[in-house]
C-alpha cells in the first residue's frame, strides 16, 4: 500500500494470483473428467461408442438437441 | 484454494443445469414435439436396422419413452452438462483471477464465461447450427460430429490466440487500441474456418422456417441461461471465498 503506482493493466499480475503449480494438477484430473462427462452427454453412442447400445444416446436425446451437439 | 473453486464451480454448475433444464422444458420441449410430430411418428427411435426407415416406423419398440427424454433425461443432459461446465470455468478462473488486469472475481468469472459461451457455443453454432430431431440423417452423424469439434477446437484455439496477441498489441498501442486488433484476429480466424469447413446440408427444403426458428432460438437460450447463471454464480461464491482467503492470509492453503 506504501507506492500509489498502477502498473501497466497487461502487465499486472495481482498477488491474489493463483501459482500456476497449485493448478495444474487439479486442471489435468478435473479437466479431464470434465470433457469425458461432456463427451457422454454430447457424443456417445452418436458418433462413436463407448458401450453398446443406443440407451445414452436416446436417454440424453433431448438434452443433446437442445444444447446444439449434433445428433439425429 | 483450487479444490474449494473446482466444487463450487461445479455446484453452481448443477445450479445453472437446473435452471438451462426449466428453460429448455418450458421454451425447447414444445418445437422439438412439433418436429418430432412431423414425422408422423409418436416416438423418435433409432432402433430398426433398416437405415433408410430409422426414423418413421410407429410400431418399432421405444428405448427410452418420450417421457423420459424430455424429463430425466433432458436433465441429466443438461445438469451433468453444466457440472462440467462449471468445473472447467473454475480452473480457467483459477488461473486467470489476478492475471487479467485490474478486474475483481466477480467481473472475472462473467467475462470467462461471457467469452465461453461465444468461443465455444455460439461462433461454432453460426456454422453448425443445432437442428430438431428427425432432419438429420443418421448415417452422417460421424462427419457431423467431427466438423462441429474441429469448429469448436478452432475457435478456442483462435480464441486464446488473438487473447496473446491482443495483450501483446496493448502494450505498445495501449488496451483499446490492443482489445480491438485481438477481437479483429479473432473474428479474422474464425471467419476464415467457416469459409473453409464444409458446409452440412441436410434440412429438408419443406421443413416449416418458423418451427426451426423457434428450435434454434430455444436452443439458443438454453445454453445462455446455463452460461449466465455459471458466470453470474461462480462469481459471486468464488468472490466470498477468495475474501475469506485474503482476510486469513491462507491464500494458497486449502
Amino acid at each position: 500500500m506504501s507506492h500509489a503506482t498502477i502498473a501497466p493493466v497487461t502487465r499486472a499480475i495481482s498477488p491474489s494470483a493463483i501459482p500456476l503449480h497449485d493448478i495444474l494438477p487439479w486442471a489435468i484430473f478435473a479437466g479431464l473428467l470434465s470433457l469425458v462427462a461432456i463427451y457422454f452427454v454430447g457424443a456417445e453412442q452418436g458418433a462413436t461408442s463407448i458401450f453398446e447400445g443406443m440407451y445414452v444416446h436416446e436417454f440424453v436425446h433431448d438434452a443433446r438437441h437442445l444444447l446444439g451437439f449434433p445428433c439425429h | 484454494m483450487v479444490p474449494a473453486l473446482l466444487m463450487r464451480g461445479m455446484l453452481i454448475g448443477i445450479l445453472a443445469g437446473l435452471l438451462a433444464f426449466g428453460f429448455a422444458r418450458v421454451f425447447g420441449e414444445p418445437p422439438v414435439e412439433r418436429a418430432i410430430a412431423l414425422e408422423g411418428a409418436p416416438s423418435h427411435s433409432h432402433g430398426g436396422g433398416d437405415t433408410a426407415d430409422t426414423h418413421g416406423a410407429a410400431d418399432e419398440p421405444e428405448l427410452v419413452s418420450r417421457d423420459v427424454q424430455r424429463g430425466l433425461g433432458l436433465l441429466t443432459g443438461t445438469v451433468v452438462y453444466g457440472a462440467a461446465l462449471g468445473g472447467i470455468l473454475a480452473l480457467v478462473f483459477a488461473y486467470a483471477q489476478g492475471r487479467l488486469g485490474a478486474i475483481g472475481p466477480r467481473a472475472t468469472a462473467a467475462l470467462l464465461a461471457l467469452a465461453g459461451f461465444a468461443v465455444i457455443y455460439l461462433v461454432p453454432q453460426i456454422k453448425y447450427p443445432a437442428s430438431p430431431p428427425v432432419v438429420s440423417s443418421p448415417e452422417t452423424i460421424g462427419p457431423r460430429t467431427a466438423l462441429y469439434l474441429s469448429m469448436v477446437l478452432f475457435s478456442l484455439a483462435a480464441a486464446v490466440a488473438a487473447l496473446a496477441g491482443g495483450r501483446r498489441a496493448a502494450r505498445a498501442l495501449g488496451l483499446w487500441n490492443g482489445a480491438i486488433l485481438g477481437g479483429a484476429l479473432y473474428l479474422g480466424a474464425v471467419t476464415a474456418a467457416m469459409l473453409a469447413l464444409p458446409a452440412v446440408t441436410e434440412m429438408p427444403a419443406e421443413f416449416p422456417a418458423a418451427l426451426l426458428w423457434d428450435f434454434r432460438l430455444a436452443a439458443v437460450g438454453t445454453q445462455a441461461v446455463l452460461w449466465a447463471a455459471l458466470g453470474l454464480g461462480f462469481g459471486l461464491v468464488a468472490e466470498r471465498r477468495l475474501e475469506a482467503a485474503r482476510g486469513s492470509g491462507l491464500l494458497r492453503a486449502a
